[in-house]
């Protein structure tokens, strides 16, 4: 049921800066602040049996012109005739794990029967007993997640999260000012960059690309390395070489060109290439960059009926077709195998896109952050955090 | 007494209970918990964000120390924003209150006109203004005046900038007011004492206007020392202040005991500073 979807330009514009964390991170983290669009499509209501609440990132589903429906999510509820309410209110995962945790302790409804923790928070929730296990039956499409996202450590087996999009880090340069792009780290703190970096404020990502430059593993990386690339960043932070430890502002920085070189993500970087005729590009430091997810994930206080319907609705976008569709908007790493070929059909020159669909060779050099320990995590976001200026 | 005169005693008390029931739920409480929770300490074992109470008043102490460069970064910005804003907004606010004229509620409006706008949105304003691109820089390097690698944005003098720009109405506002009261004659009359101009600011406009002073300074300096949205949108991790620490204990690193120490210990040295001050201006009974 190929709709014709925008032109990537058109959709660009539409976007504008607007990325998936844009909206949090203009706003420089002052929680809260996000917006609470929500939407219900379908006939029911919240109360109806039939229905299921979804609470996902900002600008990360496909919208139509007017901005106001989800074609995908129309076309679901045609076909199953479950009503689905979504809010486009998960702007931050430490932010929204502190609103809804309360009521997962004491077990009462936080008004989500999906949400989109990432990784290293999905783990969290796993932990804490806060997240429900699919019944595999009604996620047949579950075998089509691509192998690199398959068996993360958070989740080994994928019984209780699939991946809604991926993320990739890596070096996204300014063209003028590096003419030979970056690949490795020594070109990224090439004299011609000083004092025009700027880095995530993901440590996963951040250091986890300091961590492969230096040879280290991720799936095995210990707190010794860890600190030791924490240093490095520390030590090029004093020394003048970095501006900014940054969400995804980092993309203003470049278009100012008060940044020209930094460690960040695909998606914004390929709405800025393609925003700005060629000015800006990426790619995946020759050492590795590193590859997250945000995850689709039933709460524990889900009901059984909800569960059930959230369930089919993780199948339905799994669903190769559905999640080209997803990926013609979104612009990040399609989690879904088979979506490449059926992006030919909507649109052949975003199938080509190494953006959406990074060839074997790329995957190959992508790698995922271990998940850590609540004690590590602690001391990790600590240093990590202090190296930052926090 | 009659019932009458009991009712009138009980008033005042029936009149305050509105804003004593809201000081109490969104002060007292929030305050109590703070206090609570600065002192807890993490359950072993326990999943990130998980305390138990054990007044631990160390807490405080490890806080300070660590933190203690932000925080003499936080009040040695929010100081140099406030002589900043007052050496701007003094003669503002002079010639508006002795010099405005029939424009004088124009100019007023103009000061208070930035207030429509989000403060977010004029903090993110002066980075485009001092950014690469921005009409301040490239002037400033074709005259020689900053160096091809030197870039305003990401710096000291950004946050201060903006600092200075984003508390200006709260010091302007204030000064105008007690300007705005002193009567003319008594310059008049200083002249005729055969003041000269300056003399006539230092022993009669001044001290008159030292209320507005003291309130302008008050009202700059508060706020700008728990600041952090100037450090976060136009600073660098080099001038992180104590607001951004605490930003990225509570939420980042999931430590809500340093962060609650550090609210407390932040709260009470400006609390500190301002009964010094206050004592010094000798103007308590005029704030």
């Amino acid at each position: 049921m190929a709709k014709n979807p925008l032109s990537p330009e058109a959709r660009t514009i539409l976007n504008s800066h607007l990325s998936r964390r844009a909206v949090l991170a203009g706003a420089g983290a002052v929680a809260g602040a996000g917006a609470l669009a929500s939407c219900g499509i379908g006939g029911g209501g919240s109360d109806s049996s039939n229905a299921v609440r979804w609470g996902n990132w900002p600008l990360y589903l496909d919208v139509d012109d007017s901005g106001k429906k989800y074609p995908t999510l129309e076309a679901f509820t045609k076909e199953t005739d479950i009503a689905v309410k979504y809010f486009e209110d998960y702007n931050d995962n430490d932010e929204f794990f502190g609103k809804v945790q309360a009521q997962l302790k004491i077990k009462k409804d936080i008004g989500y029967d999906l949400v989109c923790p990432t990784d290293w928070m999905a783990g969290r929730w796993i932990r804490l007993g806060y997240a429900q296990k699919f019944d595999a039956a009604n996620i047949p499409n579950k075998s089509n997640i691509l192998d690199t996202l398959a068996t993360p450590s958070f989740d080994a087996k994928r019984e209780y999260t699939l991946t809604w999009q991926g993320i990739m880090g890596g070096f996204g340069w300014n063209v003028e000012k590096n003419p030979k792009g970056i690949r490795t780290i020594e070109d990224l703190f090439s004299p011609a960059n000083k004092g025009k970096i700027v880095v995530l404020s993901e440590m996963r990502d951040t250091v986890g690309i300091i961590l492969l430059s230096q040879g280290v593993n991720l799936q095995t990386v210990t707190e010794d390395q860890f600190m030791n690339a924490v240093d490095f960043l520390a030590k090029k932070i004093a020394d003048g070489w970095i501006r900014g430890v940054k969400g995804n502002e980092y993309a203003e920085d470049l278009t100012s060109g008060d940044a020209t070189a930094v460690i960040g993500w695909s998606g914004d970087m390929f709405i800025l290439k393609s925003e700005n005729e060629g000015k800006f590009d990426f790619a995946v430091p020759e050492s590795g960059g590193t590859i997250s997810g945000d995850n689709m994930l039933i709460p524990s206080t889900a009901t059984a009926e909800a569960k059930a319907n959230a369930e089919k609705l993780i199948n339905y976008y799994y669903e190769p077709a559905v999640a080209a569709e997803v990926a013609a908007y979104v612009n990040y790493v399609c989690p879904v195998k088979g979506a490449q070929a059926e992006m030919e059909k909507i649109d052949p020159e975003l199938a080509k896109s190494e953006f959406i669909f990074p060839t074997e060779k790329m995957m190959a050099n992508l790698n995922v952050f271990r998940s850590l320990s609540p004690t590590e995590e602690s001391t990790w976001t600590e240093a990590f955090q202090k190296a930052a200026g926090n | 007494m009659t019932q009458s005169q009991g009712f009138k005693i009980r008033t005042p008390y029936l009149l305050l209970l509105p804003g004593m029931a809201f000081l109490l739920t969104f002060f007292i409480f929030p305050l109590i918990n703070l206090a609570q929770t600065s002192t807890q300490t993490p359950v072993g074992g326990g999943d990130t964000g998980q305390y138990e109470q054990s007044l631990r008043l160390q807490n405080y102490v490890d806080a300070f120390i660590e933190n203690r460069e932000q925080f003499g970064r936080s009040f040695l910005y929010a100081t140099i924003a406030t002589i900043l804003a007052l050496l701007i907004a003094y003669p503002l606010a002079y010639a508006i209150a002795f010099k405005g004229g029939k424009l004088k509620n124009l100019m007023l409006v103009l000061v208070i006109a930035p207030f429509f706008t989000s403060f977010l949105l004029r903090t993110v304003a002066w980075k485009q203004i001092l950014g690469e691109e921005g009409f301040v820089v490239p002037p400033l390097r074709t005259l020689g005046i900053i160096s091809e690698s030197t870039t305003l944005t990401s710096s000291a003098f950004a946050v201060v900038a903006g600092m200075t720009y984003n508390f200006l109405p709260f010091m302007t506002l204030p000064l105008y007011a007690s300007i705005d009261r002193i009567d003319p004659r008594t310059l008049e009359a200083s002249g005729d004492l055969y003041a000269n101009g300056f003399t006539t600011f230092r022993k009669v406009t001044l001290p008159l206007s030292m209320p507005g002073v003291v309130a302008g300074t008050l009202l700059t300096f508060i706020p700008a020392a728990g600041d952090y949205v100037n450090a976060a949108i136009l600073g660098s991790p080099t001038t992180k202040m104590l607001g951004n620490v605490i930003e990225s204990r509570y939420f980042r690193i999931v430590d809500y005991p340093t962060a609650a120490a550090l609210s407390f210990t932040l709260m009470i040295s400006i609390l500190i500073l301002v009964t010094f001050y206050v004592r010094k201006a000798g103007t308590e009974e005029l704030v």
